[in-house]
């Protein structure tokens, strides 16, 4: 789960990282008082789950509180890259020296975490990286000796001299943050040095490993204010996972390197991936009845591809779901069928013999790709 | 011959008493393995159709012989029953379990460098060396003995591309569902090299994904040091575009970890890389005709 840029700040501030003053505001008049709190003037930034806001206009600014408030007026109205926004965050403005960048990130590559800083931050660190990967300090730690002193040296050890113990300091908080919080990746970009020789992050990008929500309870009501369309709410709390893209083809299969795979054939055989569907290993009548309504209520889906391998799953009772499923859901574009696998005879005969005018069965997954592109272009 | 998992394995199960375990206990029993003994805290003496059940491995490890492990035990608990067996001298544990905390995992995968355990998984479907052992969640059925080695990140992919080669009466020699979870036990690298060594594999399948450089790094390894004929496939090219936010994992994969740039680095040092499932088990037919 990535976190707001002011959730991420208030667990820096819990762990005694400094961080500018700041409100979350959610009305431009907000935005307007909190300049003036700050003196008249403040930098307002969009609050949403992705990144390139500098780039994109997601920070702007502000010298008068007027203008903090129409800056916050067009965040909150227009969104930002296409993601809904209901807050922005108001800071104080601070006298920059200097900017650097930091992070730590758990490292997939060697199972074990990355802690990475550097005296340019500010800039775009990943073309920082290619072209001068030596600017950039890397210090592999251990996760059975955690951060030590010599790593947090060596880290600091690229940065000017005036910066190094402010520095020394939010990086060992930020580890005790990561490892502390269960976070995947804490990033500071830019952490910087005032000019009163404060150290402090201007910037909060904090994940956390979705699979240890249930040690944080405190984490469970940041995720309730993340907006979620409705659509994938129904699905969410049905247990499966439904993402909405922009093509045609409702698809649905169990496990998701199957699912995976089915989006990749369906674009093959030229058409496009209206959203798709996670059932799991269960496939129950249940589950393919909230399946389908989810798939359906999608507007932009002319024709259906329902992509099952039985394993430990059979075929046969898949059939038996979809045929439950269609007397309680009611089928308004084809449904194309591919049952293989175990028991995947049997299940097929099932569906021929119910001769349910929306079903279509193939037995194989290029060619129930190619039934599904054929019948979405028809119904266009 | 095979690798990982054969006719030598002495299987514990830990978790078995659950439901899950149970049913794949009994189902890989039934496939031919040798289910030594299960392990779940305070039911020790129990039994399981006949399976003893111990309160801890290393009790059901010195009255069984148990040399390999599979788990079952939930997520909270898992990544301790990975270090329990390791220190009883369990040498491979498949662990299926689905949700452990990362944390968990890079604790659990700094401590076994220093062990003689390998681990497979967590988060993934076991292994198989068919006809000879199952250990995991594997349909057994779809599965023949022959002599391609398999290796995937997605669970399903290796049945349904199983289940392909079968089909066209291409056997296995073992399969292996290493899992997708970010700290993972072996991966392609260590199970490429297997294959290599095995006598009885003469051509290697592996099957990845969007994220990570699992694949890239596979790539470099088969460069250098296989000289067996590998096919792969690589999943998601369509995939939505995850929204990220850090730039971190970029930086310290120098990967777009895009299926594109993964297929093409494996191209790169000669894979044939399959575009659909299906088209894998047509590569790997020609190949062997061939």
């Amino acid at each position: 789960m990535d976190l707001y840029e002011h959730m991420g700040k208030d667990l820096f501030r819990a762990h005694g990282i400094p961080t500018p003053a700041g409100r979350v505001c959610g009305a431009p008049q907000e935005a307007a008082e909190a300049a003036r709190a700050f003196g008249g003037s403040a930098v307002v930034k969009v609050q949403v789950q992705v990144g390139g806001r500098g780039k994109g206009g997601g920070v702007e600014l502000c010298r008068s509180p007027d203008a903090a408030a129409v800056a916050a007026e067009r965040m909150l109205r227009d969104g930002f890259m296409g993601h809904v926004v209901d807050r922005v965050l108001a800071e104080e403005l601070l006298p920059i020296a200097q900017e650097f960048y930091t992070s730590i990130v758990l490292d997939r590559s060697t199972g074990g975490y990355l802690a990475l800083m550097t005296a340019e931050g500010g800039v775009d660190i990943e073309t920082l990286a290619r072209e001068r990967p030596e600017t950039i300090r890397r210090v592999q730690v251990d996760p059975l000796l955690g951060l030590r002193s010599y790593h947090v040296r060596e880290l600091t050890g690229a940065l000017p001299v005036a910066a190094r113990e402010g520095a020394a300091d939010v990086v060992r908080k930020l580890f005790e943050l990561l490892w502390e919080r269960d976070a995947t990746l804490v990033e500071v970009n830019p952490l910087v040095l005032l000019d009163d020789g404060r150290v402090i992050a201007l910037d909060a990008k904090v994940t956390v490993d979705d699979n240890a929500l249930p040690r944080h309870p405190d984490f469970a009501a940041l995720a309730q204010e993340f907006p979620i369309d409705p659509v994938e709410k129904r699905a969410k709390d049905a247990g499966l996972q439904y993402v909405k893209l922009d093509g045609e083809v409702g698809i649905i299969g169990n496990g998701a390197g199957l699912v995976m795979s089915t989006l990749d054939v369906v674009a093959r055989a030229g058409a496009k991936a209206a959203n798709f569907l996670d059932i799991g290993g269960g496939a129950s009548a249940d589950t393919m009845a909230t399946s389908l309504e989810v798939i359906l209520s999608d507007p932009a889906v002319r024709c259906v591809f329902v992509n099952i391998f039985g394993g430990i799953t059979r075929c046969d009772v898949v059939a038996n779901g979809v045929l439950e499923a269609l007397t309680r859901v009611d089928a308004t574009v084809p449904i194309v069928l591919r049952l293989d696998g175990t028991n995947a005879e049997e299940g097929r005969r099932i569906i021929d013999g119910a001769r349910h005018p929306m079903i279509v069965s193939v037995p194989t997954m290029d060619e129930a790709a190619a039934e599904a592109a054929r019948l979405s272009r028809e119904a266009a | 011959m095979s690798v990982l998992v054969d006719a030598d394995t002495k299987l514990l199960v830990q978790g078995m008493t659950g439901k899950e375990g149970t049913f794949h206990t009994l189902r890989n029993r039934a496939y031919g393995t040798d289910v030594v003994a299960g392990v779940t805290p305070g039911k020790g003496g129990q039994d399981i159709e006949g399976i003893p059940v111990f309160d801890t491995v290393a009790e059901a490890v010195h009255a069984t012989g148990a040399n390999t492990s599979m788990i079952f035990v939930g997520p909270r608990f898992a990544a301790e029953a990975i270090l329990e067996s390791a220190d009883a001298g369990i040498g491979l544990v498949a662990c299926i379990t689905e949700g452990i905390a990362a944390r968990d995992m890079a604790e659990v995968h700094a401590y076994l460098e220093g062990t003689a355990t390998t681990l497979v998984g967590p988060n993934c479907p076991g292994v198989i060396s068919p006809g000879l052992a199952n250990v995991g969640i594997i349909p057994g059925e779809v599965c023949v003995p022959g002599r391609v080695g398999f290796v995937s990140r997605s669970g399903t992919l290796v049945y349904q591309i199983v289940y392909e080669l079968t089909s066209r009466g291409i056997g296995q020699s073992t399969c292996i569902g290493m899992g997708g979870d970010p700290v993972h036990g072996i991966g392609f690298i260590e199970s490429l090299a297997m294959f290599e060594g095995d006598p009885d594999t003469d051509l290697m399948i592996m099957t990845g994904e969007i994220g990570g450089d699992d694949e890239e790094r596979a790539a470099s390894f088969i460069a250098e040091r296989v000289a067996k004929p590998v096919v792969a496939y690589i999943a998601g090219f369509e995939a939505p575009v995850g929204k990220r936010m850090g730039h971190a994992g970029a930086i310290v994969t120098g990967s777009s970890g895009t299926a594109a740039a993964k297929a093409e680095a494996l191209e790169a040092v000669g894979v044939q890389v399959a575009r659909t499932p299906s088209e894998v088990a047509r590569l790997v037919a020609d190949r062997l005709a061939g």
